[in-house]
């Protein structure tokens, strides 16, 4: 039997009808609604993660609340309040089918065990049977959620049985079918604990990888690179795997730029909607009131609703002052907690602090490491804001993704937002959930959720239609492996070549590849160096950049099986980077201002630009198609 | 505040095939050290990569011997601070203490039901395959009663 070690991985083929990719809140919804549809078939099922299910995605820490829940509301209130938020351009369909579905997520969380706060009198009384919730804003509710992640978890494993779950086991890439080269047929991985590659045939696949993170520098650079607002495990495997294989992308111009407690990146959710706290500039100025005049130049206003506006109008705002030097910007929570406090009792007021502790620790436990570190008791001192890095995701307050079939049910949907399955991309047999899916957003962890439990309908409806189909891959095993393992092969040819392990002109280091890419974005694709402003002149000079360093991609080393991991998150973050780019590029207007500026555009301008804008990737040919779609209301005003 | 291990406390989940920290940190970061040849600490763990700790104290909440804990990164946070947790079935308890000195501690509920016990499967009938195409059923059964009055139509 021949020795399977470093450079010479044992292969392990598999054929399923169904293969979920990622372990996050949309691949755990999946797993946990797919079995009631499938009872008396014989239908193969895997989910692979590259991580432990219990502690996977952006959940793995906890969560403090859940941020949809529509309970009183109706969803097409939902669906005002995202278009809102996000500018004037979203799918309203999916946004809708989000929106009436969710609460039978919450629900379930509920019933597993998740805490939910209630209000005095209700406590006890679960939410079906109209137990009210704590909420911190129209559509949050309050959890005890240190092991939110842990529950759902628990449930999807519980769903499929852990035979048919693959930890541990990170996706590369996605692999057309031989006979049908607009479909995918399979997908290859590999485990990142033994010499194995995975090489996968389904039927169909979906793939739910979150979004991405460390595309851009950091604030920090050192140690603290880690704290990264967006989990920095999420590499953009979901947009680039999808991209590459023909999906068509939508809204890849989009970002997040959260303001959030500095350097911990700590929440501010609670802190303004449930302590009703203050920010304000180094002056003691209330920024929002003294700025609201510039939400009248160059139709910033255009898609607020009185105080009511996108994300990313606070943050230009809040930015205003911080390019005037007018920092820094502080959130003042000890007259909050002074004020909470006139009616309260001691003990409430313990509570209550408790309370805002929790904010902390359920979620975002590395700011109170600042706040213990730096002294900072809340009540008695204020704290610095500060917008972070961006991030592409298209789940939380953002849009970025992928262009998917909608509902078929909502009156007026254009032809073009509904083809086939629900949530299937242009790509027959791929799917995609939570951040996955753009034009979307607002989702969050009960949204994200819930989409992969449509997804799940509709594969199980996608395997059944096309029982017939047997899946062959464009290329053969071997190559792939070849392709997958590559880093290592360049590793174990040069490494003697120099006494320095990591300075050799023949390979780069995964990490260095990384502060290259890092480096680019920021200084020219707007990231922090620039205040968030770039032009068409600065993406040209990015293009370039990034062109070679796509190239030098394929020069990437890997000494061991952790660094071939971090090798291909990079490669992902590359393809998602350069979408990015292009998409902005694309855009000839400022649809975002707090999140990225064009300054050769500096308007927004919703008579050439309320539209989609899609994308695709050829990468036989590395040419990328941009186009514009049009908008629909679906929802009244 | 990337974690850290104490060679005092880490025994290397008893030399098992995969510890503890290894197995749930969500970004590969934790390894165990069975010669020594890394960190002069044979069977003990630490973590490999420090700067891409997202401190979710993943690791340190799940280790059994309370081996791992937290300082803060170096290149932002001053010295002396620390959060600790203690993880139990249902509910966690932490100790906060400030670089002055001051403490603070917390408890709160994690969960409700015993653990394990999350089985969406329970109670729930199979769905009819006839609804594969109907967009306002799911498993649950549960859809919002929406004013369809708000459609434009
Ligand atoms: C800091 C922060 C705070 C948030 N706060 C809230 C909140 O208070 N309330 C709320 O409701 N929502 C909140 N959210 C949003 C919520 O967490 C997300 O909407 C949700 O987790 C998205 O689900 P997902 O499945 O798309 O991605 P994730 O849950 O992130 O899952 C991604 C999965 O893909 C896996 N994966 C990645 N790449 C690969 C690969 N190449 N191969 C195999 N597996 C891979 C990962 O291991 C992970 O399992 C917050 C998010 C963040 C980042
Ligand atoms: S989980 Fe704890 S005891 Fe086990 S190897 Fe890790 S640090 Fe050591
Ligand atoms: S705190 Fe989280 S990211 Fe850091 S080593 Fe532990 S599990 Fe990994």
């Amino acid at each position: 039997m021949a020795e399977y070690k470093f450079g010479n991985p044992e292969i392990v083929e598999e054929e399923v009808d169904i293969l979920i990719i990622g372990g996050g809140m949309a691949a755990c919804g999946t797993a946990v609604e797919i079995p009631r549809w499938t009872q008396g078939l014989d239908l193969k099922i895997k989910l692979v993660d590259k991580a432990a299910l219990a502690r996977s995605g952006a959940v793995a820490q906890g969560l403090s609340a859940i941020n949809t829940y529509i309970g009183e509301n109706d969803p097409a209130d939902y669906v005002r309040m995202v278009r809102t938020d996000l500018m004037g351009i979203i799918r309203e369909d999916l946004v809708y089918d989000v929106g009436r579905h969710v609460d039978s997520s919450v629900h379930l969380f509920e019933e597993w065990g998740l805490p939910v706060w209630k209000q005095p009198g209700d406590e006890g009384k679960k939410l079906p049977e109209g137990g009210k919730p704590v909420r911190s804003g129209k559509w949050q509710i309050m959890i005890n959620g240190e092991s939110y992640k842990w529950i759902v978890a628990e449930a999807a494993q519980n769903a499929l049985g852990v035979d048919r779950i693959d930890e541990r086991v990170f996706v590369v890439k996605l692999v057309k079918d031989k006979n049908d080269p607009d479909r995918v047929a399979g997908a290859v991985g590999f485990s990142v604990r033994e010499d194995k590659v995975f090489v996968y045939k389904f039927k169909c696949c979906l793939v739910a990888c979150g979004g991405a993170v460390n595309v851009f520098r950091p604030r920090s650079v050192g140690e603290g690179t880690g704290r990264a607002w967006y989990p920095v495990w999420n590499a953009g495997s979901t947009y680039s795997m999808a991209l590459e294989a023909g999906a068509e992308g939508t809204m890849l111009e989009n970002r997040f730029v959260p303001a959030r407690f500095k350097d911990g990146y700590g929440p501010v959710g609670a802190w303004f909607l449930l302590f009703k706290a203050k920010a304000m500039n180094a002056f003691g100025e209330d920024y929002q009131v003294k700025n609201a005049h510039l939400l009248e130049k160059h139709n910033y206003g255009n898609h607020a609703k009185g105080h009511v506006m996108g994300t990313c109008l606070r943050n230009h705002l809040m930015m205003e002052e911080m390019r005037n030097g007018m920092g820094p910007i502080l959130m003042d929570t000890p007259t909050a907690m002074a004020k909470l406090a006139e009616n309260m009792t001691p003990k409430e007021i313990k509570h209550l602090e408790a309370e805002a502790w929790e904010d902390f620790l359920d979620m975002t436990i590395g700011q109170c490491g600042v706040w213990a570190g730096e002294n900072i008791e809340p009540d008695k001192e204020m704290s610095e804001l500060m917008p972070t890095e961006p991030y592409l995701l298209g789940s939380h307050a953002g849009c970025a993704g992928l262009w998917v079939s909608g509902p078929t049910d909502i009156p007026g949907t254009p032809k073009e937002w509904s083809w086939g399955y629900r949530g299937m991309t242009t790509v027959p047999g791929l799917f995609t959930a939570g951040d996955g899916v753009g034009a979307s957003g607002h989702k969050f962890s009960s949204g994200a959720f819930t989409e992969g439990r449509f997804c799940a309908k509709s594969m199980v409806k996608y395997a059944l239609d096309n029982k017939d189909f047997k899946p062959e891959l464009s290329k053969s095993v071997q190559e792939l492996v070849d392709e997958i393992y590559a880093p290592v092969k360049t590793y174990l040819e040069h490494k003697d070549y120099t006494t320095a392990i990591d300075v050799n002109p023949h390979y780069i280091t995964p990490k260095m590849l990384q502060f290259r890419l890092q480096k680019i974005m920021d200084e020219y694709v707007a990231g922090v160096a620039t205040w968030y402003q770039t032009n068409a002149k600065m993406m040209d000079v990015a293009e370039k950049k990034l062109t070679m360093l796509k190239e030098d991609s394929l020069k990437m080393r890997a000494k061991d099986l952790h660094e071939l991991l971090r090798a291909w998150e990079n490669y992902h973050r590359i393809l998602t980077a350069e979408a990015h780019m292009r998409h902005i590029r694309f855009r000839e207007e400022t649809r975002y201002p707090g999140y990225y500026y064009r300054t050769d555009f500096l308007d927004l301008d919703d008579d050439n630009w309320r539209v989609f804008v899609n994308s695709k990737y050829n990468v036989e040919t590395n040419e990328w198609t941009l186009r514009k779609v049009p908008y629909k209301q679906l929802i009244k005003s | 505040m990337p974690t850290f291990v104490r060679t005092d406390k880490c025994d290397g989940c008893k030399g098992q095939d995969k510890t503890a920290c290894m197995y749930i940190c969500p970004h590969d970061l934790m390894k165990l050290d069975k010669d020594g040849s890394e960190t002069g600490h044979a069977m003990k763990a630490w973590n490999q990569e420090p700067e891409q700790c997202w401190e979710c104290y993943s690791c340190v909440k799940i280790c059994p011997q309370n081996a791992i804990e937290c300082r803060h990164y170096a290149d932002v946070v001053p010295l002396g601070g620390s959060v600790q947790p203690l993880r139990g079935t249902d509910s966690i308890m932490w100790t906060i203490k400030f670089r002055n000195g001051n403490m603070k501690r917390f408890k709160f509920p994690i969960r409700t039901t015993p653990e394990g016990s999350a089985d969406p499967k329970a109670g729930k009938s199979d769905m009819d395959r006839a609804n594969l195409d109907n967009p306002e059923i799911l498993f649950t059964d549960d859809l919002h009663s929406c004013d369809k009055s708000q459609l434009v139509g």
